[in-house]
């Protein structure tokens, strides 16, 4: 065959469009690893609803219910306990409950489908601790971060920071 | 085609088995670049002559790499990564097995350890200017390994499956969970569940024991390869391959091996020493090594009253639990008063176009975000600044023996600072702490930010043109 001196434009078209092809290519075995690493079906099945007897819950009192691995308040609040949600408006943000975090039947002063039953996921939106347990009506500093934590209001402040916290989120109820 | 030219290999002194050794040799390196590689490495190495007490730790590091390797190994022999199983599998590790006690206290002493030396080694590099030119790759490859080292002690300490474990790794995943839009979608699929579960346990486990190990491995490679190439750096900051002699070595370079082989086993002997008398007699360090709550199994339903990560992590962590909403005023005031240093300043019209495009894109953000996703940012950044010393130093020389007063101040200053972020990191959060976080965090950049400026408006000293002992 004759010496022949290489066409570089074809050379540099082939170079390009193979390495497109390669990249695609790459790109597209990297789904399965990215996708392996979501949650499976048998993590998802575990978010299904999870039913709770609140019929011996007496007023003041809190119960724990686990879900998706999450604790999960139900409060059964006591006059006081929804009077002072009303008094402590002022110290809280987002007192309305108007932040799109929480679902549409819950955005009212009291936060809840009926005042007397509070239902909150047990963890903070800040950086997902579980707020320090608190007592009835008063605000009650938590002794090791010295933040005052408002069961009523729902609205915790954490045990990593003095940013500004907001509330608690309300899971889906029924 | 090259190795078949290769020279026999002579073996000097006397000996019956030299001939028979050297046969061998010669076999195999016509095989092997085992005698070039034994030359450029170690033999034929030439390092500066002057090295001094900072110069331990790198070769230290490379030492508690191999520890934590081995006994890495040992201890996956025994545990079991679910959920169910890991805590008591740790236990076990340390009731049960054999000598199991021995070696995971030499890997959880051996984790400390790894930071402290690779602390003092980034120290030393600051010191002596050893990130400066042409030593920048060494430099951003020892930056990486120092993150991936980081996230490898992250992923290794949620293994044990403890109230911290579990509590230090929600939080940290849910520093992903802050970015907007994409966060709470990537800190799911982090953990692989919505909350840290077995499925996390078990992902964490292959990163520890794998992917990052490799990586590890593969960055030290280009780590010492890169300071192979151009040579290392010394207490004068002086480049000693400048003066040769007529065979070409280094006026002031002795053979690594043996001259510095030799000194690093006693640096070696009096580290192991210093490692073993806390392995044996303190290896929770009050606290600080091992944490008293990871002796408690995880509990997803309760959060144990103090959360602090382990001691390497804490300045970090100041700095973000020193993000308020009130210290982003404080924030934006440093925003705008930097843009202004650049605009009256700088020299370069470019730097001065990006002040002014930049900072009021910075401000705006600001504006918009919430002060939650800027003390994980800042986090972030306070950990990979280091990656632009090189640029950011402009001293004409690259010792702090031969840089001015300000640089000394300033480093002592920024060591100082360190400590106390990474001291007030480790307690619960108190209104003196938090403002002594935030002083901290302004001063920490401002070491890096400022640099620019200070290392030029100082007066050096002269630099001599062969190395001090």
């Amino acid at each position: 065959m004759a010496e022949q001196e290489p066409d570089k434009g074809r050379r540099c078209m082939l170079v390009a469009a193979s390495t497109v092809a390669g990249g695609v290519a790459a790109a597209a075995a990297g789904v399965p690893f990215v996708a392996s690493m979501l949650p499976s079906e048998r993590a998802k099945a575990a978010g299904a609803p999870v039913e709770a007897d609140i019929s011996q819950l007496a007023p003041g009192e809190r119960m724990t219910v686990e879900w998706r691995g999450k604790p999960v308040w139900i409060v059964r609040r006591t006059p006081e306990m929804l009077d002072s949600v009303k008094k402590n408006a002022d110290k809280v943000s987002d007192p309305a409950s108007k932040k799109v975090m929480q679902p549409k039947y819950a955005t009212n002063e009291m936060r809840s489908i009926k005042p007397e039953y509070l239902v909150l996921v047990g963890i903070c939106t800040h950086l997902g601790c579980s707020p320090v347990e608190n007592s009835a009506r008063k605000p009650r500093h938590s002794p090791p971060t010295g933040k005052a934590v408002f069961t009523a209001r729902a609205t915790a402040r954490c045990l990593i920071s003095r940013a500004a916290s907001t509330k608690t989120c309300l899971p889906p109820t029924t | 085609m090259a190795a078949t030219k290769k020279e026999p290999v002579v073996i000097n002194g006397a000996g019956p088995l030299n001939a028979p050794i050297g046969g061998l040799l010669t076999w195999v390196d016509q095989r092997f670049p085992m005698m070039s590689l034994w030359k450029d490495h170690l033999a034929e190495y030439y390092a500066p002559k002057n090295f001094n007490f900072w110069y331990f730790f790198g070769a230290l590091a490379m030492v508690v790499l191999m520890l934590q390797i081995v006994t890495g190994i040992f201890l996956v022999m025994h545990y079991k990564p679910s959920a169910t199983e890991a805590f008591a599998s740790v236990e076990y590790i340390m009731r049960d097995v054999p000598g199991g006690w021995l070696i995971r206290y030499m890997h959880s002493t051996g984790a400390s350890a790894f930071f402290v030396v690779i602390y003092l080694h980034m120290f030393r590099g600051l010191l002596y200017g050893s990130y400066r030119a042409p030593r920048e790759l060494i430099w951003i490859f020892g930056m990486m390994i120092y993150l991936a080292l980081m996230a490898e002690a992250f992923f290794g300490y949620l293994l044990p499956w403890g109230q911290m474990s579990f509590w230090g790794a929600q939080v940290i995943i849910n520093l992903f969970d802050a970015l907007p839009i994409i966060g709470p979608d990537l800190s799911t699929w982090i953990r692989g569940d919505f909350v840290v579960s077995d499925a996390t346990l078990n992902r964490f486990f292959a990163f520890h024991v794998i992917a990052l190990p490799l990586a590890i491995l593969g960055l030290v490679a280009a780590h010492i390869t890169a300071l192979h190439e151009v040579g290392s750096n010394n207490p004068d900051g002086i480049e000693i391959k400048e003066q040769k002699n007529e065979r070409g070595i280094p006026l002031d370079g002795i053979p690594f091996h043996p001259y510095y082989t030799v000194k690093d086993a006693l640096g070696l002997s009096v580290f192991a020493a210093v490692f073993c008398l806390i392995m044996f007699f303190a290896p929770e360090m009050g606290g600080y090594f091992l944490e008293y709550n990871n002796f408690i199994p995880a509990d997803p339903l309760k959060t144990p009253p103090h959360i602090a990560p382990v001691w390497y992590f804490t300045p970090y962590y100041s700095i973000l639990r020193a993000v308020t909403e009130d210290f982003m005023w404080a924030l934006r005031a440093g925003v705008v008063v930097y843009m202004l240093l650049i605009l009256f300043t700088s020299r370069g019209c470019l730097s001065k176009l990006m002040a002014v495009v930049i900072a009021p894109v910075v401000l705006l953000a600001m504006g918009v975000i919430e002060a939650k996703v800027w003390g994980v940012v800042l986090m972030g950044v306070a950990s990979m600044i280091f990656f632009l010393l090189p640029w950011l130093d402009k001293s004409p020389v690259k010792s702090i023996r031969y840089k001015g007063t300000l640089s000394r101040w300033a480093l002592t200053i920024f060591v100082v600072t360190f400590l106390v972020l990474g001291f007030y990191g480790t307690q619960p959060v108190t209104v003196a702490g938090t403002l002594i976080s935030q002083v901290g965090s302004l001063i920490y950049f401002s070491f890096f930010l400022l640099m620019p400026w200070y290392t030029q408006m100082e007066q050096t000293h002269p630099v001599p043109s062969r190395v001090t002992m």
